[in-house]
């Protein structure tokens, strides 16, 4: 814990009193950016379309951006620890598959989800142990488990997409009863509370933060970083699989290409959001955001009738801006830091 | 880990007749997937007997040539410790572009093509090098960001437009398909194209500056080497291969739709950490990236020459995947506690 502590008595302002400089600078965080990019977002939304301040826009959003935002979560927290996950959409495939291959047998569903989850823990388990107690680098051992696991779904599933699910399960791509809230949304939103809440507010959650710092440190102040980074890898599978349950019964049908290629939106998602690819920095909301801007930005594009494939720029712009903005901000004041000592070194 | 990683560069750069034992794993790893290819051909001839057929093998020289040329950029930007994942939309973009080339001009020289898909690919790599090297942000976000960049791009430009196969003059087409004394022209480019990196990067001092950046970026710069415009160099070539590679892919399949090479990237980075090339940079070479992409593609055609499913190619594929990286890794861990063998006993005598 003593990095985290280090950390934030570094960023505070050295004199201790806050100056409205200190407070500008505060206020200048990446989150702000975003409300303001989101607000801009809902603005030119609403100049293209008259249809889209509207409740459909809102549903048709969240059950679009429903499983990559939940997916985004785990994604967080595991590139906070300074890690990456990369098969995330290969699990999410893999759990869809499961789930038609169960059952199109005949099983019971419930039993049928109850496996899936276990098959996400599995495979959540299998990266984590490479990447722990082998001590892989995790990008190499989770392009190779997005293959393998994308793979098995290919095994499991072949070219079969079956369908005919119960009604009771395939009612969640319909609005939550007389609202306009998409199932889908509501359970991200629920979950990133509870992410939030773990990351920002528990001793768990802040450790994250101290072993993507500095990892050695992390460690050497009594942080079980390989149990963590274990743990995580686990959760990540085993959300993923719950994904991959949510959007089978949305889809009302199963195959084992769902959701290909989905990982390095999930990716773009939490780096957008403000999360260091470096480790160590990011927050729940700042996800949030991001995810909040993409649906509206994607809705609008698609209401002024740009193609789903030309408004990837607008993603890759953003993620762009993401990284460019931040280092442009530190370049700035590591400029006037080494102005202020030239004048300092040119009064003495 | 950075520790070891210098004392490896130190001591394969400083004191070329100590590390004998460090060429002769490095040259192990390459052995090993040669064998790893003999295996999987031979199991697969003896099942199949027409997989050593003269067609098969060129499809097997043919087919990962493309992904060959790819490799060979990705592993110089993989050396510096950084990634390019904009490989595959680039290859889309040169492929439509030098398709659009055709249509207007049906008599375009072929080797103009090649030369306009070089360019197209290579402004795609100057863009990416300038933002990596000098505004100096993580070549992940960037590449990710510039994979999404270029294929909306792509898909503005195509918009919703096909490249007719019988728009690309013969001549081109033969180049994607045609044999000389038996061998694919397009296994012969991206041979070339491997044996003259590869000779690069063993002699050229600019080229094993690569290996020093990524072994250690800071030594690097203290050391006096002009990181940045190496960095700018890897991923502008890793892009101009990439564009190359968009022309031979069009000579291939003489059509293009918006989504050529996607998630070509992946695949990419798949083949270079098989042929052993390290993802946190370094170490490999780029004949062993070859091979790693020649051996992914050779199990891909072999599980369909001995009549298995091909909805199992992908989980091995992966399973492959993670045992190279495995493998690797102990491989390192060795050479790490040989080399402290090594260093100790020189220390004491």
């Amino acid at each position: 814990m003593t990095t985290v502590d280090e950390h934030e008595t570094l960023s505070l302002p050295e004199s201790g009193s806050r100056t409205i400089d200190d407070r500008l600078r505060g206020l200048v965080r990446w989150e702000s950016g975003l409300v303001v990019l989101f607000v801009i977002s809902l603005f030119y939304g609403a100049s293209t379309s008259q249809y889209f301040m509207s409740l459909q826009t809102f549903f048709f959003a969240g059950l679009n951006f429903g499983e990559i935002a939940i997916m985004a979560l785990p994604m967080t927290l595991i590139i906070i620890t300074g890690e990456i996950d990369l098969s995330v959409a290969s699990m999410l495939g893999l759990s869809a598959s499961v789930l038609g291959y169960l059952f199109m047998h005949g099983w019971n569903l419930w039993l049928a989800m109850l496996i899936c989850l276990i098959v996400g823990i599995v495979g959540g388990a299998l990266n984590g142990v490479l990447i722990t107690r082998l001590g892989l680098p995790s990008i190499a051992v989770t392009i190779g488990t997005l293959t393998l696991y994308r793979g098995i779904a290919l095994i499991v599933l072949g070219s079969n997409t079956p369908t005919g699910f119960p009604e009771w399960a395939t009612k969640i791509s319909l609005p939550i009863g007389g609202s306009h809230i998409a199932y889908d949304f509501a359970i991200f939103v629920v979950m990133a509370i509870v992410f939030g809440v773990v990351l920002h507010m528990t001793p768990f959650g802040r450790s994250l933060f101290a072993i993507g710092l500095q990892q050695e440190t992390a460690f050497f102040s009594g942080i079980r970083v390989k149990r963590i980074k274990f743990l995580l890898y686990v959760l990540s599978g085993l959300i993923c699989s719950f994904a991959g349950i949510l959007y089978t019964f949305q889809q009302a049908s199963s195959a084992s290409n769902t959701g290909l290629g989905l990982e390095l939106n999930v990716v773009a998602i939490a780096l957008f959001g403000g999360v260091s690819i470096f480790g160590g920095r990011g927050t729940i909301f700042g996800v949030f955001l991001a995810v909040c801007i993409l649906a509206s930005l994607q809705a609008s594009l698609t209401d002024a009738n740009v193609s789903a494939q030309a408004q990837n720029i607008v993603t890759g712009c953003l993620l762009l801006i993401s990284v460019l903005v931040p280092n442009a901000r530190d370049g700035f004041s590591r400029a006037r830091a080494q102005l202020r000592r030239r004048k300092v070194r040119g009064a003495t | 880990m950075s520790i070891t990683d210098e004392q490896l560069a130190v001591s394969s750069n400083a004191r070329p007749t100590s590390s004998s034992f460090v060429t002769r794993l490095l040259g192990f790893r390459e052995l090993a997937i040669v064998v790893a290819i003999g295996l999987v051909f031979g199991a697969t001839f003896l099942k199949n007997s027409s997989f050593a057929s003269a067609a098969s093998v060129q499809q097997l020289l043919s087919g990962p040539s493309i992904i060959i040329l790819l490799a060979v950029g990705e592993t110089l930007v993989i050396i510096t410790r950084n990634v390019d994942l904009s490989i595959g939309s680039v290859l889309g973009l040169s492929a439509y572009i030098v398709g659009i080339f055709f249509e207007h001009n049906p008599h375009f020289p072929v080797a103009l093509a090649l030369l306009v898909g070089l360019g197209v690919g290579l402004a795609c790599g100057v863009v990416n090098g300038v933002i990596v090297a000098y505004a100096r942000v993580p070549s992940l976000v960037v590449t990710l960001g510039m994979l999404y960049i270029i294929r909306g791009i792509d898909a503005i430009i195509v918009n919703g437009h096909q490249i007719d196969p019988s728009s690309i003059p013969q001549s081109f087409v033969n180049f994607g398909s045609n044999n000389v004394i038996g061998i694919p022209i397009l296994f012969i480019v991206s041979v070339v194209a491997v044996a003259i990196v590869g000779y690069a990067m063993r002699t050229f001092r600019s080229a094993r500056d690569l290996y020093a950046i990524g072994s250690n970026p800071d030594a690097a710069v203290l050391a006096g080497i002009p990181v940045q415009r190496r960095i700018f160099s890897a991923f502008a070539f890793s892009g101009a291969l990439a564009g190359l590679g968009g022309a031979l892919w069009l000579a291939e399949f003489a059509t293009v739709a918006s989504t050529a090479g996607t998630g070509y990237e992946l695949d990419v980075v798949a083949a270079v950490v098989v042929g052993g090339v390290a993802i946190f940079g370094g170490s490999g070479t780029v004949l062993g990236a070859a091979l790693g992409a020649l051996l992914l593609n050779t199990i891909d055609q072999a599980l369909v020459a001995a009549r298995v499913s091909s909805f199992w190619n992908q989980a091995i594929a992966g399973a492959m995947l993670l045992v190279a990286i495995a493998f690797d890794r102990y491989v390192a861990l060795r050479t790490e506690r040989v080399l402290r063998v090594e260093g100790a006993r020189r220390d004491n005598g």
